[in-house]
């Protein structure tokens, strides 16, 4: 729900209460001050009418309620001694309305020569469903008025004040760390968005910064580590050389020269991977998928041979594609190898090579994979201790950089799909 | 045959000196550029070894030099930087080949020697070891004047033992050197193994004079005169 949406929501909601409490309040205030303006009316009235009745000699006893809207009647003394003025409310035949319609009628008992008279006048009162009616509509009105013009500033003036941020987020929504764009901002005189718009500014400026330097320093140990580990490798060589060496000893230093060389296989992954995300292969030119898989395979013959894999690569279209030739030999190597690696003997791996897609199955002692883990680095599986774990995370980051799609399912055998379009 | 060592990492230094040593080359060193642009100036060489970043300037700018200079010699660009570029790079000025650190010594005696045999005027591509003779060119084998069949990964193992002759290769340098770098797998070692085994027999059948010795597990031996 978009921020103005729900704003006004809140708002109607909130109006179609206090709107409420407010007609209820107001009709009774309105309702009080008309019968208070009636009542005092009709004290009026009996003050003329009593007056009158004072001065007539012939005491004018009129029992149904004709011009002047009043009735006398004579009562007996004990009832006109306890007497008191009475208000109440009621109806009477109308007779332009041809109807009951309400009245407001008030009793009282007038004295004169000795003899209590009862006198009742009455006056038309107001249709009380018609006010209501009439305040219900006139509130609707109101309220749906408010409701518009809320909605009306919201799509114009809200939408135009929030526009920088809506601005950035759009801006964040593409923002990337591996391929951070200048994060544009629109100048705003409300304090608070150019506040967001710095901070936010700032805050990726210090994470571009960080990932960079660490990329570099990932980069940079690398490297350093190359000079000491290439020592450390040739003086235990020339140690194995010398004759004075014991088996155990021999063992031992062979177990440490084993250890370091995977260190350098590990380093070597890592350098290639920050190099891979740093974009330092820029020559592109064709690449023939088909020929390179096949030469691929071809290298690995030892180890299809000694697992004795069924090897099977159908090239139903030619493949050919644009992109840096190390890079491509990278990508397919590391594919083909993870299929002849993670596999158990006597098992297949089938290559289905098309215009725009490469599909590698194989097949593996375990089930189905997590994808998400399967591309992430040093994601290694139980089988191989030996892996350095980083070879389907240097395949996703170079289709990554030529925006290949990689993806990994079970149908029935690992499949790996790479789509170059 | 002559060798310069131009490289600044003094221990690294000493192990390419010493392994060439062992190899009868003569062997000479420089720690930093202008070291090594005197010696390129002042002598000639039959293969230099040269370290991309040195103090005092490029080994890019020495490769030229040493292109202009020492026409005959080899170079190879041994570095840590291990980019593309400078391979690139190097190996449009002339380099002959490009190593990255680390490398196994056998490995660097192989190129040396690879190197060398190309370089060498009017010099043989043949290593004679006993009574075999291998020719490089031709990726052929004669013992005793008849051919001797091997198939490639046979002799390519044959000839990085022969370039290590009398020295220990370790299993990981010669897998590394016959299979590639894409040998990071455990069974790796059973198939240099086997390998080993069928180039054993094969040679042992054709009577030839060389023997290959497995060193405690840690790697083998071709032993010949």
């Amino acid at each position: 729900m978009k921020l103005a949406s729900y704003t006004t929501s809140y708002l109607a909601a909130l109006l179609l209460v206090v709107i409420s409490v407010w007609a209820a309040l107001f009709y009774f205030a309105m309702l009080d001050e008309i019968y208070d303006s009636i009542d005092d009316g009709l004290d009026n009235q009996k003050g003329l009418i009593i007056q009158k009745a004072a001065k007539d000699t012939a005491l004018p006893n009129r029992l149904n309620f004709e011009e002047g809207g009043y009735s006398i009647k004579e009562i007996n003394t004990q009832t006109g001694l306890h007497f008191r003025d009475l208000y109440v409310d009621t109806s009477m035949y109308m007779q332009n309305e041809k109807d009951f319609e309400p009245v407001r009628l008030l009793t009282t008992v007038f004295v004169k020569d000795g003899r209590y008279y009862q006198l009742q006048i009455s006056t038309s009162m107001v249709e009380e469903d018609d006010l209501l009616a009439e305040l219900l509509f006139s509130l609707l009105w109101l309220y749906l008025g408010l409701v518009a013009t809320i909605l009306l500033l919201n799509t114009f003036l809200l939408k135009k004040i929030w526009k920088p941020f809506y601005f950035l987020l759009a801006q964040l929504k593409n923002f990337t760390l591996t391929q951070p764009g200048n994060i544009k901002v629109k100048e705003t005189k409300v304090d608070e968005f150019s506040l967001l718009n710095k901070n936010v500014q700032k805050l990726l400026q210090k994470n571009i910064d960080t990932y960079n330097s660490q990329k570099q320093f990932i980069e940079n140990a690398s490297h350093e580590l190359q000079t000491p580990l290439a020592i450390s490798i040739n003086k235990l060589e020339a140690l194995a050389e010398t004759a004075d060496l014991s088996s155990a000893g021999a063992g031992l230093l062979y177990s440490a020269l084993e250890n370091l060389q995977r260190l350098t296989r590990l380093n070597r992954s890592l350098l290639l991977l920050s190099r891979i995300e740093n974009k330092q292969f820029t020559h592109e030119e064709t690449f023939d998928v088909t020929e390179s898989v096949k030469k691929i395979v071809e290298d690995f013959d030892d180890q299809i041979h000694y697992h004795q894999l069924i090897i099977n690569i159908a090239e139903e279209e030619p493949c050919v594609i644009t992109m840096n030739p190390d890079l491509g030999g990278i990508l397919l190597t590391n594919l083909v190898k993870n299929a002849i690696v993670h596999n158990h003997s006597g098992g297949s791996v089938t290559i289905l090579i098309t215009q725009s897609v490469l599909v590698i199955e194989n097949s593996g002692n375990d089930g189905p994979l997590q994808e998400a883990e399967l591309f992430t680095r040093f994601a290694k599986q139980k089988q191989s201790p030996t892996s350095t774990g980083l070879g389907l995370a240097i395949a996703k980051a170079i289709s990554q950089i030529y925006s290949f799609n990689l993806s990994y399912s079970y149908p029935k055998k690992h499949t790996i799909t790479l789509r170059f379009k | 045959m002559k060798i310069l060592v131009v490289e600044d990492e003094a221990e690294m230094r000493a192990n390419m000196v010493q392994s060439l040593q062992k190899e009868m080359f003569v062997v000479e060193e420089a720690a930093d550029y202008f070291t090594a642009l005197e010696k390129i100036h002042i002598y000639q060489y039959d293969c230099i070894l040269l370290d991309i970043g040195l103090p005092g300037g490029s080994g890019l700018n020495l490769l030229e030099e040493a292109k202009t200079k020492n026409n005959n010699g080899g170079i190879i660009i041994v570095s840590a930087k291990d980019s593309i570029d400078d391979k690139i790079s190097g190996l449009n000025l002339g380099a002959d080949d490009y190593l990255s650190k680390p490398f196994h010594m056998a490995e660097l005696h192989a190129r040396v020697k690879s190197v060398v045999r190309r370089k060498t005027l009017n010099g043989s591509n043949t290593i004679k070891l006993n009574n075999l003779c291998i020719n490089t060119d031709e990726r052929t084998l004669l013992v005793n004047e008849t051919p001797l069949l091997l198939n490639r990964k046979e002799f390519d193992v044959l000839l990085y033992l022969a370039a290590n002759k009398n020295r220990l290769v370790t299993k990981t340098a010669l897998a590394e050197h016959v299979w590639g770098d894409y040998i990071d797998e455990v069974n790796s070692f059973d198939f240099v193994y086997s390998q080993i085994k069928n180039l054993r027999k094969k040679l042992k059948d054709a009577n030839v004079n060389v023997e290959i010795q497995a060193i405690y597990g840690v790697g083998y031996k071709l032993i010949a005169e």
